[in-house]
Parts: structure tokens; sequence; C-alpha cells
């Protein structure tokens, strides 16, 4: 047990201090950087991924993956304007049927991988290609725009100084942190993915956890494609498509391992602030966003071998 | 014995069903619309999708060896525009033909040596080769399509016995791949390290050297894919082609390579590649949208998945 919480405090070290690295890198490198207005819009861009960040922890602490959040939020960006524009429902009837769809689609990931025992890897990739698949088919890769102006407030408003969706992003981030945490639930998480056979014949409620882990993924993502609609308002069928690659790599750049067993909460949240930084001082410094992603690649290779590397040194 | 006669039989129970499954399309469609049966459409469900089927067979030996790689979409269309600037820019076409195959391997033994030395999990390296190799690509050539290719060039227009060449290499690679396979110390080292490491390791098999030979050969064929490819129309897109990993994972599980590992030949990843094209090009003539294409391609994945789940479960 000593020895887990010396990685865990070992990988949030060095993980600070590449964070304290890379805002001096940055502030030294564009004055535009450190001001109050960039970060808060920063903040802004990074919560739908932030967002599906926070169950992507849990799902990964139990030695799964969830490919299919992308597309998830791409099929319920569309299912917002398709209930609305094309069948006339009052906006918010609209999120909450599309809210339910991602519910049901992350419930739908959850029975593939429980009842059938289909691994999650291959489980989310056919539905990541079956939810994608929908979204393209009903929209016919039409887009819906038109918002009323009411709607932005969540995805480009401010609520006492800070943006909308951020109070929306720390509060599921809380009870992430909470659950995850200080909860029975959480530690079942933790023993799922440190024996899967272990948990089960130890009587934990194995399967009922992954179900519920896998349903609260698919929420999450329909809830970040509201903030994503909000925010561009407008809706098309690609939207989100490899964004589970940017939550992917927060989530194991925050020190979760990718075999299960462990990672937290606060370490995503480091992990997240650290990619966005990176990215927006790239993007400063004048590489495109195509060339980010290329970073993001590299980042998240480097941060598995280094976390392989420790817990290497710890197992000696 | 009997076992592995059991086992003959159903692995090729899958391709004698794709077989059907192909024919009865091919009917059905056909009395539909009979122009989907005319030479020309044929032609173009066979050469335009063949360079699929040649990348499904060195995905089939990936997942063969327990492994999967999301990043062959994006090595391909890296390779394609590499060959597509060696011949612009003045080379022998024989080396733009070659190039992409040293290339492709060279690339795919690096994630082969991050996936088994370093224990990079498979779908994390590739995932970030994915959006290493896409960025890097569009990064690179600022998304300008390749023109101006010479004469000569075009591998994939050329005929013999007046069979498109894409339809031979098809053929030939299958058979090459399925002897490979079949009848070589290393296609059985490859079952080996897919059923069970522990046991190919205790049997004096080297998981990490068969790992990354199989993903350097894999990297290799994804270069003959590249060229054929390329080389089909008058100009090289230089983006990567969006989902083509997708539809090339498909066609190997579909093709009945079990997706835990171990179990599957490449003739079946080859029919179902043919059957997924043919699938896309009935979708036409059935008068459906093909918007919808990814959508069937879901639920192919997950109904065969389910099927493969269902038939261990039986078989113990």
């Amino acid at each position: 047990m000593t020895s887990i919480t010396r990685i865990l405090i070992r990988h949030e070290a060095i993980l600070g201090i590449l964070f304290v690295v890379v805002l001096f890198a940055m502030a030294s490198q564009n004055d535009r950087f450190l001001t109050t207005a960039n970060l808060l819009n920063q903040a802004r861009l990074m919560t739908e991924v932030g967002l599906i960040a926070i169950p992507m922890t849990f799902v990964i602490v139990t030695g799964g993956i969830d490919l299919s959040v992308g597309s998830i939020l791409g099929l319920c960006a569309i299912l917002v304007g398709v209930f609305w524009q094309n069948l006339g429902l009052p906006l918010p009837a609209a999120i909450g049927l599309s809210l339910a769809a991602g519910t049901a689609a992350g419930f739908a990931n959850g029975l593939i991988v429980t009842r059938f025992r289909v691994p999650p890897l291959i489980a989310t990739l056919a539905t990541l290609a079956l939810y994608r698949g929908l979204a393209e088919g009903i929209s016919q890769a039409r887009s819906v725009r038109g918002y009323p102006d009411w709607f932005a407030v969540l995805g480009r408003g401010d609520f006492l100084g800070i943006p909308t969706q951020l109070w929306l992003f720390a509060l599921v981030a809380a009870i992430g942190i909470f659950v995850l945490r200080f909860t029975t639930f959480g530690r079942t998480t933790y023993a799922i993915g440190n024996n899967e056979a272990a948990a089960e014949f130890s009587g934990l409620p194995v399967e009922r956890t992954k179900l519920l882990i896998y349903t609260a993924s698919g929420f999450v993502s329909a809830l970040a494609a509201i903030v994503f609609v909000s925010r561009v308002s407008t809706t098309r069928s690609d939207m989100g498509s490899g964004i589970e690659l940017e939550v992917i790599t927060a989530v194991v750049l925050g020190g979760t391992s990718i075999f299960g067993g462990r990672g937290m909460v606060i370490g995503t949240l480091i992990g997240l602030c650290l990619m966005q930084i990176l990215q927006n001082g790239l993007s400063l410094s004048g590489v495109r966003g195509d060339g980010t992603t290329v970073v993001i690649g590299a980042v998240l290779i480097v941060a598995v071998l280094i976390s392989n590397v420790l817990s290497r040194f710890s197992s000696d | 014995m009997s076992r592995r006669l059991t086992h003959t039989l159903g692995s090729l129970g899958q391709e004698i069903l794709l077989v059907i499954v192909i024919l009865a399309l091919f009917a059905f469609v056909g009395v539909y619309n009979p122009r989907f049966l005319s030479e020309n459409n044929l032609t173009s469900i066979f050469v335009g999708n063949a360079y699929i089927a040649v990348a499904a067979i060195g995905m089939s030996l990936v997942i063969i060896s327990g492994n999967i790689d999301v990043s062959i979409g994006a090595l391909i269309g890296v390779l394609a525009v590499i060959s597509g600037l060696l011949v612009t820019n003045g080379y022998p076409i024989w080396v733009a033909w070659l190039a992409p195959l040293v290339i492709g391997a060279a690339i795919n033994a690096v994630v082969g040596c991050l996936i088994a030395y370093a224990r990079v999990p498979s779908i994390i390296a590739t995932l970030a080769m994915l959006s290493i190799l896409s960025g890097g690509l569009i990064t690179f050539t600022g998304g300008q399509w390749i023109s101006g290719l010479p004469a000569g060039y075009q591998l994939a227009q050329f005929r013999l016995l007046n069979v498109p060449s894409p339809v031979w290499f098809m053929i030939g690679m299958t058979i090459l791949a399925g002897f490979l396979m079949r009848y070589t110390t290393f296609g059985r080292s490859v079952y080996a390290v897919g059923s069970n490491p522990e046991a190919a390791r205790a049997s004096g098999i080297s998981y990490k050297a068969t790992v990354v030979k199989v993903f350097a050969i894999h990297g290799a064929i994804g270069g003959v894919a590249a060229v054929l490819f390329a080389t089909q129309l008058q100009v090289i897109q230089s983006t990567t082609p969006v989902g083509l990993e997708l539809v090339i994972i498909t066609a190997s599980v579909v093709g009945g390579v079990s997706i835990l590992g171990g179990v599957g030949t490449v003739f079946g990843s080859t029919l179902a590649a043919i059957l997924f094209a043919a699938i896309g090009s009935s979708l036409i003539f059935l008068n459906v949208s093909a918007y919808w294409l990814r959508a069937v391609q879901g639920i192919l994945i997950l109904a065969t998945v389910l099927a493969d789940m269902a038939r261990r479960r039986r078989t113990g």
C-alpha cells in the first residue's frame, strides 16, 4: 500500500514540476499567455474534454476503456438539433431527450461489456462506429443552426465572472473526486481494476459497478455534447471525433494506470490543465491545430512510458 | 486431433458463411437493380477496395497476436503521400513503389518495440501514432493534393489477363499470408503468442520478437495497400481517409479473427472486406443514403463479436 502511494506521489510530483516548467516556458514565449482572460478562455475550451475525462478515469481504473465517447458526443449533439428543429420540440425537452439518449448509449456499452463479456476495447470500438454511423445517418450530414440566445449562456456566457460551463465541470469533477475517493463504490472500482476475479469472489457487485460507470460515461458525454453545441451554436455529425484520444491522454497523463487499479481524479485534472496549456502555448507560438495533435500523441506515449518505468522501479 | 478438426471446421464455417452472404447479397441487389451486377460496378467494387482487403491481412496478424492497431488508416495516408512525393520529385517509379513498404515496416517496427519492450498497450501506442501520423501529415502537406503523377506510376490501373492488378495483389497476398500463417514456425508462433503468451514464452517462443515482427510485416503490407491506394487515381489526397482503420478492423473481425487473439485466418478477412465493399455499393443501388454505411459497419462488428463470444461460451 505504501509503495502505491509512493508511486502516486512521485507521478504527481513529476507532473507538478512539468506543469510549472511548461507554464514558465509558455509565459516567457508569449506575454498574452499568462492573462486572466486567456486562462479563463482556455478553461472554457477544456470543459468538454474535461467533463468526459472524469468518468473515463473511473473506466480506466477498472482496467477498461471507452473509445465511443466522441461518437456519443456527436450523436447527442445531432439529436439536440433533430429533436428541436425537425421534430419541433421545445429546446429544454430536446436537451433532456438527448441526455437520455447518451445515457442509453453508455448503458448499451455497459451491457455489452458486462453481460456479454466483450472486451471493452472492442465493444466500444464497435459502438464508436455504430454511434457515429447513427449520427451521420440521422443527420444526413446536414448541420443545424440558429439556436436561441439563452442557450448560448451555457457555452459562451459567464456566471459570477467565470465561464458558465466551468461551474458544471467543477460540479462533475467534485462528484468524481468524492465518489472515487470516499465511497464504497470508489473502492469497488479500484478493486475491479486490481483483480477483477478476486473482486467478484469477495462478493463485490462487479457487474453493477461497471455497468454504472459505462452508463455515467455515456451521460457525461451527452452533457459535454450540450456544452459543445451551446459553445459553437451549431450541430454537425462529426462533432467530437477524435476527442477520445485527448480524454485518454489527459487521464493517463494524470497518473491513472492504463492497466487499471490506480489513478485519481485530481491527477486527471492536472493532466488536463497540462495538456490544455501545452496546446494553447503551441498555438500562441504559431503551431496550427494539426501540429498540436502530434504533440498530444507524443505526450501520451511518453506519459505511459514514464508510468511504466516508475512502476518498474517501485516493484524492484 | 478431433478438437483440431472441429477448430478447423469452425474457422472454415465463418468463411463459408461469408461466401454465402456475399452471393446472397449480389443475387438480392442484382434482382432489385441489375446494374449492380454490371462489369463496371463489379470492377469498381473490387478495384476500389482491394487495398482495404490487403491491409486487413496485416491487421489480422496483429489481432491474432492479441494486439490491435488503430493507426493503420493514418499510416496508409502517410505512405501514399510519401510515394507520391518521391515520384513527383523525380525518383524512379520502382523506388516510389518500394519505399512505402520499407518505411511502413520501419515505423511499425518502432510501434512494435513500444508494445513489446516498453510494455505500452497496443491500443495506447497506436492511438498515439494515429494522432502523430495524421496530424503530422496535414501539417506537412497543408492538405494539398499531389498531382502531376508520371505515366507508368499507376500500378493499380494495370491489368493482367484483363484482371485489374489490385485484384491480383489481393488474391496473391491472401494466399501468401495464408501459407505463412499455416505452414511456418512464424505463423504458429503468432497464434501461440495470441492465445496464451505465458505458455508461448514457456515453450521457447519469444513474445517480444514475435510482436515486433508481426507489426513490421503489418507495416510492410500497409505499404502495399498504400501504393494500391495512391496509384488508383490521377491524384493523391494528402489527408488520411477518415475511419479507414475501422473499416480494416471490421474486415478482420468479421472475417473470423477472434478479438481475444489466437484464432482466425486471413482468408476470412479478405472475404469480409469484399462483403463490406459490396454492402457499401449496394446501399447506393438500393437508394439508401450512403451516410448509413458506418452504422451498418458498427452493427456488423458488434454482431460478429457477440456471436464469437456466444460460440466461445458454448464450446467452453
